[in-house]
């Protein structure tokens, strides 16, 4: 089979400001992907352009077999897109809505009850959306998205203004889709929540790709220190930083406990130590970089 | 084919959602009604006049109105849907941006078809029901002035579209939209009848005269409904000018529908060259 996107040497400027430079990637049928970057980093435009909402001002994408922005309809209908901040006419109904769009994908009408049912919109499916909250949009957004049961689902923010309970359940729905064989994209600038559900991180910043690989292989390469902090008994202050102050760089230390920041390779060495200090140490704890540190230290410009 | 109905369907149960066609059509027959009843009281008779006269009456209301009410359903249609974001997720949908456009265009058409029919019939049916003897040359005039009228409102829906597919802003395609509306049923006639006198006659012929009046599709339908049907003509006062200006019907109409189908046709350009 082959790869359901690929960007080579994208480059889209707006007059001469960039918008992303020298983009590629490729995305293979069943990957989860989070395109990660601050506000304004160029997620959105590369979200447009895999669309053909844009087209790029140098380099070549195909998304579906299709050059997405003088390609046929064929390729759309197996697309699924949920813009950031989703609106709708609020004169019409949830139902309404999702049948005019079940038409326009040449879909039969009976998958709307089930999507409606799905995310949870079925009560609601006969009133106006004017009178919808924002959470419940969003989830008729995806709604219209999951129309057709499509081969690649771009969302674009899907869990901004989403409350935690939402946002659980948008998570759950994303990964059924992903075990149908879906390539889901996501973007978001909240790291924290995606760092389970994503096999793939593709991080931008300043209109470029500074990161692609699986949250692991960025571990890695960015080789971050991992915190080990001990507590210790009292007095034990100038024992312990003679002990592990040869393995590691000098800690932190309050009278109660210490903390070391420990490269990958240092970090088996430090534990053996502490493991030898006998009774000096009562509990070690060893906290692995979260992704927020991963993601700014590629933001400052670490090498991927 | 399918998709172009799709839209102008969504688009006729978007305007019977938020009652905009039950205000047009109500707007149109109460000014119908009182011109067809209440038309001739300044003169001191309050009473149903000739459909004739109805037809002089109903005309000038068109002139002012129609124009109005399509660049008002027409001029937010593009870029009203893409400063609410509803743009940009229709057309991650199987549908051209043409289709688009033509479907909202057979929409809008079909809103302003069904208010003039209904709110210009309202009328005549009224006036036939009081007592009127209507000939059946008033009937075809009457008719004719009411197609006339939808196809005056088409080439000033096309316009909106225009409009709406150039700006960036609603607030400026209103504004923009406002200006076009002045510019074809005030300004244009006023320039025009200012250089005419300061003229006398010596540089313009009637032959110009023809084709600056084909500039302007509201004076199109002016010399199509006033100066065309004689009896009609003669209430109107454009007999003088209709005998001046040699421009058969059927010119008149080809002149209307292009002045739909090359602002339409822009606007279709225009908009699928635009990045969203």
């Amino acid at each position: 089979m082959t790869s359901l996107v690929e960007i080579s040497h994208i480059t889209k400027r707006f007059g001469s400001v960039d918008g992303v430079r020298d983009i590629s990637f490729v995305l293979q049928p069943g990957q989860t992907v989070a395109l990660v970057g601050h506000n304004g980093a160029g997620k959105t435009t590369l979200i447009k352009l895999m669309l053909g909402l844009l087209r790029p001002t140098e380099g070549h994408i195909r998304v579906l077999g299709e050059d997405p922005a003088t390609g046929g309809p064929e390729a759309r209908r197996k697309l699924g897109y949920l813009p950031e901040s989703v609106s709708f006419n609020t004169a019409l109904t949830g139902h309404e809505v999702l049948a005019f769009y079940a038409r326009l994908k040449s879909e039969p009408l009976d998958c709307i009850g089930p999507l409606l049912d799905r995310v949870g919109l079925t009560k609601a499916a006969d009133r106006r959306i004017g009178t919808y909250s924002k959470g419940m949009r969003q989830r008729l957004g995806l709604a219209q998205a999951l129309i057709g049961s499509p081969r690649l689902l771009l969302l674009d923010e899907p869990t901004t203004g989403l409350d935690p309970g939402l946002r659980m359940e948008f998570y759950e729905i994303i990964g059924e889709l992903r075990d149908r064989g879906a390539t889901v994209v996501l973007s978001s600038h909240v790291l924290t929540e995606l760092e389970e559900r994503t096999e793939r991180v593709i991080i931008i910043s300043g209109s470029r790709l500074v990161a692609d690989g699986t949250i692991d292989e960025l571990r890695r390469i960015a080789e971050l220190p991992a915190k080990v902090r001990f507590s210790f008994a009292h007095g034990g202050t100038e024992r312990l930083r003679d002990l592990i102050g040869a393995a590691a760089k000098a800690g932190t230390f309050n009278g109660q406990w210490a903390e070391f920041d420990v490269t990958p390779s240092q970090k088996i060495e430090v534990l053996r130590r502490a493991a030898a200090a006998g009774d000096l140490i009562n509990d070690i704890d060893v906290i692995p970089p979260s992704l927020d540190e991963l993601y700014a230290h590629f933001l400052r410009g670490g090498a991927a | 084919m399918k998709n172009i109905y799709l839209i102008a369907a969504k688009e006729i149960q978007e305007s019977l959602r938020n009652r905009w066609v039950l205000l047009m059509t109500a707007l149109l027959a109460a000014l119908a009604l009182s011109l067809t009843f209440l038309g001739s009281a300044p003169v001191g008779t309050v009473g149903a006049r000739t459909l004739d006269v109805v037809i002089v009456s109903l005309s000038s209301l068109t002139i002012f109105l129609v124009p109005l009410l399509a660049l008002l359903i027409s001029h937010d249609a593009i870029v009203g849907e893409s400063e609410r974001g509803t743009m940009l997720l229709l057309l991650s949908y199987p549908v051209s941006r043409g289709q688009v456009l033509l479907g909202k265009f057979a929409g809008h058409l079909a809103i302003l078809t069904f208010a003039t029919v209904l709110g210009y019939g309202t009328a005549a049916v009224t006036l036939s029901a009081t007592g009127s003897t209507i000939s059946a040359q008033s009937w075809t005039a009457f008719a004719s002035m009411i197609g006339t009228s939808i196809l005056l409102g088409a080439a000033f829906i096309a316009i909106g579209y225009l409009v709406s597919v150039l700006v960036r802003e609603r607030a400026t395609a209103a504004g923009t939209a406002i200006g076009v509306w002045l510019l074809f049923v005030i300004v244009f006639d006023m320039g025009l009848l200012g250089v005419l006198v300061v003229d006398q006659g010596r540089l313009i012929s009637p032959t110009t005269l023809s084709g600056l009046l084909l500039l302007n599709p509201t004076d199109v339908y002016r010399l199509l409904n006033l100066a065309g049907a004689t009896n009609v003509s003669s209430f109107s006062g454009m007999s003088g000018l209709a005998g001046t200006v040699a421009l058969s019907p059927g010119l008149l109409l080809c002149a209307l529908a292009g002045w739909t189908l090359v602002p339409l046709t822009f606007a279709a350009m225009i908009f699928s060259r635009r990045e969203m």
